[in-house]
């Protein structure tokens, strides 16, 4: 469907786009605490607050635990609200994470992915939010700055009807400090996307409730005299919420198509995989120069695609699947590392693959870790070396090879 | 040089290197905005990432496309070099990688040949320092020569031209500084001296 609109580009860094569209989502608290290579979007989003152009409470804490504290607060009374960090912030933020998670509270967070400490770096991978993994969020990743600003608004809309919170990473620096042309959609249209924000349960002091008491193994009456959920049914209700999840973020991604003529309702990126013998997987910016890769390897013949991951949890199994089928050589590429084991990006497709008939052999390779620079001819290299390395038996080491000087 | 945009879907690339505080990363940006005005749909404008200091050795650059920019990985080849330091040509890294036929565009008191830089590239020099100097372009003490380089750049090569210049920096620029920054970009534009390689 061809659609008439007017756009409104800017050129702007990854920070800028994450806080316009937090703006156009009408977020009404706001509570970080800044962080490199996040600061310069709570910068900016105070900015906003101060200027009156966002009407939300601008909540300055002294950690980022009592941001999302504040966050949660906020979320549970029904107020619209948006945080962001990065490394150690999200980090500090772990328990926090469990708890926005546990009590289903649509929150919104933008982590701009960084490397942890030890030692000191301030440069991008994505260990900080992989690290985050099994907190209960939905995480979806950027390759660009118009897909940051896109899926903060659409981050929203889907939190708020699967009441589970949303991360929206982005990479530090190669997209936070990285200035492209971004489509600033209409506010009447993001209006249009985003209806107001109706909470599952209200705090209102002339009618008095608990919310999250303790909360034994089994279930047993409550206070009402109702039978309530013990511990493990609203753990089950949240796994139940992010397997169910796929439809409401397909259909968040459709609806943004059909308003503002960005196609989202997909779970990946895909690039050239009609054809192709090898699969490249790589997750956010990466995403991207692995399609300059794929040129390279194509023009030598090599039948090569790529599978951006873009939604992380909840993962797409079957629909990686789908994609993977052909696939005689799956390449992974991951900038972060679960240590004794491998990349996770690699585990999720090799997890995803178990029972299907699919006999593709993985290579996985750990790449950009602290920033370390990861060019296309890099990637292209290191999927000519695994195409080298099918004459050997193994179809899948044990462990991944790192592209450093070790 | 350079009509060449995206030969082989390799966008055209300009590293910057300056000193923290001269404005390189804001130069690079606004290099990013005039091709996009001119009707590059693919521009990308970024800090070498890490820490950046007053007076440091920084580093910046700058993608032009007719299709969006995929590549985000650090500049490895740059088809231009501007250089807002001249002192600075005593580090290797600035011209490493340089394109043959590409530009090295410096600003410097010195004519090309006179910079004693030998390589299979093209040389412009303008001494934008004294221009900005006379202008009275002075922040905290420092001569800010980042808007009078791109006059350099508009000289030597196609990649921004006088016009769209103006227009981006009309609108980034207030009033009150913009007709100076203007003068200093059509005098460096008229003082840049031009060396051709081969």
């Amino acid at each position: 469907m061809a659609i008439q609109r007017k756009s409104n580009i800017h050129i702007m860094d990854g920070n800028q786009a994450a806080a316009i569209a937090a703006r156009l989502s009408r977020v009404q608290v706001v509570a970080a605490y800044p962080i490199t290579p996040q600061t310069p979007l709570t910068e900016q989003l105070s900015l906003f607050v101060e200027s009156g152009e966002l009407k939300a409470e601008y909540v300055a804490v002294e950690s980022e635990h009592s941001a999302l504290a504040v966050c949660t607060s906020a979320s549970i009374v029904g107020a619209r609200a948006f945080t962001a960090t990065s490394a150690h912030g999200l980090a500090y933020m772990h328990e926090m994470l469990h708890w926005a998670a546990g009590a289903r509270l649509p929150i919104v967070l933008a982590c701009v992915n960084r490397a942890i400490g030890a030692p000191w770096n301030v440069l991008n991978d994505q260990q900080d939010s992989i690290a985050q993994r099994d907190t209960g969020w939905i995480q979806i990743y950027c390759r660009n700055n118009q897909e940051i600003l896109d899926t903060v608004i659409q981050a929203f809309r889907i939190a708020e009807q699967v009441y589970v919170p949303v991360m929206v990473c982005y990479d530090g620096y190669i997209l936070s400090h990285t200035e492209m042309p971004v489509d600033i959609p209409d506010q009447a249209d993001v209006d249009k996307y985003l209806p107001p924000y109706k909470p599952h349960t209200t705090l209102d002091p002339a009618n008095p409730k608990n919310y999250n008491l303790v909360t034994l193994a089994d279930p047993r009456v409550g206070v009402e005299g109702k039978l309530c959920h013990g511990y493990m049914e609203l753990r089950y209700l949240l796994q139940e919420a992010l397997q169910n999840s796929r439809e409401t973020i397909l259909d968040a991604g459709q609806e943004f198509n059909k308003i503002f003529g960005r196609d989202y309702a997909r779970m990946f990126w895909e690039d050239r995989n009609e054809d192709a013998e090898i699969t490249i997987v790589a997750m956010g910016s990466l995403a991207m120069e692995a399609i300059v890769a794929a040129d390279m390897l194509r023009e030598e013949g090599i039948k090569v695609g790529v599978l951006g991951l873009r939604v992380f949890r909840p993962f797409p199994k079957a629909d990686v699947v789908r994609v993977l089928r052909k696939s005689k050589l799956i390449v992974v590429f991951d900038k972060n590392i679960s240590y004794g084991s491998e990349g996770a990006t690699c585990s999720e497709i090799k997890s995803a693959l178990y029972g299907t008939y699919i006999n593709a052999s993985i290579r996985n390779f750990i790449v950009g870790l602290g920033g370390r620079d990861v060019k296309a001819r890099e990637l292209a290299d290191a999927t000519r070396k695994a195409i080298a390395s099918l004459k050997e038996t193994v179809i899948n080491p044990d462990y991944p090879e790192w592209i450093c000087q070790i | 040089m350079p009509q060449k945009t995206s030969l082989n879907n390799r966008p055209l690339e300009i590293r910057w290197h300056g000193r923290g505080g001269q404005g390189a990363i804001t130069a690079a940006k606004i290099v990013a905005e005039a091709a996009y005005l001119k009707g590059y749909k693919g521009v990308t404008a970024a800090p070498s990432f890490g820490a950046e200091r007053r007076g440091a050795p920084v580093s910046a650059s700058t993608r032009i496309s007719d299709q969006p920019v995929l590549v985000m990985s650090q500049v490895e080849n740059p088809d231009i070099v501007m250089v807002l330091d001249h002192t600075l040509l005593t580090y290797p890294e600035v011209i490493a990688g340089l394109n043959n036929n590409g530009w090295l565009i410096v600003n410097s008191p010195l004519s090309p040949r006179e910079l004693g830089i030998k390589g299979n590239f093209n040389i412009a020099t303008a001494d934008a320092t004294r221009i900005c100097l006379e202008l009275g372009i002075i922040v905290a003490g420092q001569v800010i020569v980042n808007t009078a380089i791109l006059g350099a750049l508009a000289k030597a090569t196609r990649v921004v031209d006088l016009p769209t210049l103006e227009k981006v920096l009309r609108d980034r620029f207030s009033k009150s500084t913009v007709e100076m920054n203007l003068a200093a970009v059509h005098k460096t534009h008229d003082a840049t001296r031009i060396f051709k390689s081969g």
